[in-house]
């Protein structure tokens, strides 16, 4: 189902996002989600995230819906150009797969296939406005598509918390010309500059998922600080994982955390995008924690 | 070798705000630019009392050339309100980055030809793409100045500035961010549609 019509409803959407797999094993992931990803809305499945190559967003988007869940069909712009994306995005609503966010992707470069050529035929921004093309009935050469239409709730990101805020509501803004009609963000630890940037970005009155990466130790946070565009852990935080080594190992810590932050900015936003790199387990826990079960 | 060809006329005049110079680079032997169709133009424009003045001289992607010649029409210069530049994608970067607050406006596009690509250094570059984004970028060249060469704005991929690819290297999207603030143009970002690249070549397009 689409998202979109929740975000209509009122409802404070909640989603998750899952990895497919390096190989041919879909079971582990699918029988995951369907243990701690049941309760919510709707379920991301990563694009090469991070540049790294993994099986495709679609078919574990196909199984996940065949598995009782919601997907949401996470495309990146970096590996396929205009035709293998508009291929696939038709495929996807074949199999009644009517979520996608839209993403430019990151560089090859960051990635484990450096020489790959980049491709970002189409950006973050083309590629929602070419999803809108379908939905007309024409794809982007101008032909006419044949027999249904296929119909998407069309997200993307922000990244909030970005030293060049002006930058990237100036893409939002964009993004929303182009229909897009949601957005997750990235990962927020920084309450006060999150709310500062809702205070600006509730202009566009489109619906804001608040992205939490639940923090794992005071070395991934360090790690994140200075490698992870976006992202800007206060010392606070750091020095409360490093206190105990125990409680941030058993996760106990960043699960606590966690909560605080959605706790914080909840009223601001229209629903939370969790993304547990490996920690779905603890996302029921977070969401009982964070007042939302 | 490479082709300079000019934008259609009703694209240019639209990029006329106010009043307008004109310079002309007639630079490099390698360039092929229709000087007929472009004089012609200008004639036009100068006689329906849009343009300050015409500017014809060779190789202003040399900043320093370039700055020698425009002092001597700066009087026409400050009258425009807008710098209108029939050269490369690298000479109207150059002249964009001198008159950083003045609105300079590409009335070509490039595309590139096999051969000898001319005299043109290397701080600003022009991939020859054939459709110049100049006019929404504030002069600044989302092709080869951002490493995804994106024409929508920004990635998430920038931190403290710099660019994902490159940590050298500033985000090209916070300059044209910073630039059109600078020129007060932000506005064309919000009302440019959706920019979908052409790959099409110059033989592509021109083939009957």
């Amino acid at each position: 189902m689409r998202i979109s019509e929740l975000f209509e409803r009122g409802e404070f959407v909640i989603t998750a996002e899952v990895g497919p797999p390096k190989g041919t094993n879909i079971d582990k992931v699918i029988e995951e989600a369907k243990e701690y990803l049941s309760g919510i809305h709707a379920v991301n499945v990563t694009d090469n995230q991070s540049s790294v190559m993994r099986m495709s967003s679609l078919p574990v988007c196909i199984a996940l819906k065949q598995a009782g869940l919601n997907p949401i069909l996470q495309m990146t712009c970096r590996d396929r150009n205009r035709m293998a994306i508009e291929g696939d995005l038709l495929g996807a609503a074949c199999f009644g797969i009517d979520n996608v966010l839209a993403l430019t992707g990151d560089h090859p470069t960051l990635g484990d296939h450096p020489t790959a050529k980049p491709v970002f035929d189409l950006d973050s921004v083309s590629l929602l406005h070419c999803m809108c093309q379908l939905e007309s009935g024409k794809d982007l050469g101008g032909n006419d598509l044949v027999g249904d239409f296929p119909k998407f709730a069309k997200g993307a990101v922000v990244s909030p918390c970005s030293d060049s805020v002006d930058a990237q509501l100036a893409k939002m803004e964009r993004k929303i010309m182009a229909g897009c009609e949601f957005f997750q963000t990235q990962a927020v630890y920084d309450t006060d500059k999150f709310l500062s940037f809702m205070e600006k970005a509730k202009q566009f009155g489109k619906p804001i998922q608040l992205g939490i990466v639940i923090p794992k130790n005071a070395g991934m946070c360090r790690y994140m600080n200075k490698n992870v565009a976006g992202i800007s852990i206060p010392d606070s935080i750091i020095d409360e994982l490093a206190a105990d080594k125990e409680k941030a190992k058993s996760g106990e810590t960043g699960v606590a955390i966690a909560a605080r932050i959605i706790r914080e900015c909840k009223d601001a936003v229209q629903g939370l995008h969790i993304m547990a790199m490996g920690w779905e387990s603890k996302v029921p826990g977070l969401l009982e924690q964070a007042g939302l079960k | 070798m490479l082709i300079t060809q000019l934008k259609d006329r009703e694209i240019i005049e639209s990029l006329i705000c106010g009043k307008a110079f004109v310079i002309n680079c007639h630079g490099c032997k390698e360039v092929f630019f229709d000087e007929k169709g472009a004089n012609e133009l200008q004639k036009e424009l100068m006689e329906a009392g849009k343009l300050t003045g015409i500017l014809t001289t060779d190789y202003i992607c040399n900043p320093e050339n370039m700055k020698l010649r425009l002092e001597r029409y700066a009087k026409q210069i400050e009258e425009a309100d807008t710098v209108l530049v029939f050269s490369c994608g690298v000479g109207v970067q150059t002249v964009s980055e001198y008159l950083a607050d003045k609105r300079v406006c590409a009335a070509c596009d490039t595309f590139a030809l096999p051969g000898y690509q001319g005299v043109t250094p290397l701080e600003y570059d022009c991939d020859q793409c054939g459709e110049c984004y100049l006019n929404l970028t504030g002069g600044i060249c989302p092709i080869t100045a951002c490493s995804k060469s994106l024409v929508n704005g920004q990635c998430g991929g920038a931190k403290d500035g710099k660019c994902e690819v490159n940590h050298d290297m500033e985000c090209g999207w916070e300059r044209i961010q910073r630039r059109l603030a600078q020129v007060g143009r932000l506005d064309v970002l919000k009302k440019c549609p959706v920019q979908v690249r052409n790959y099409a070549t110059y033989k592509d397009i021109n083939k009957e």
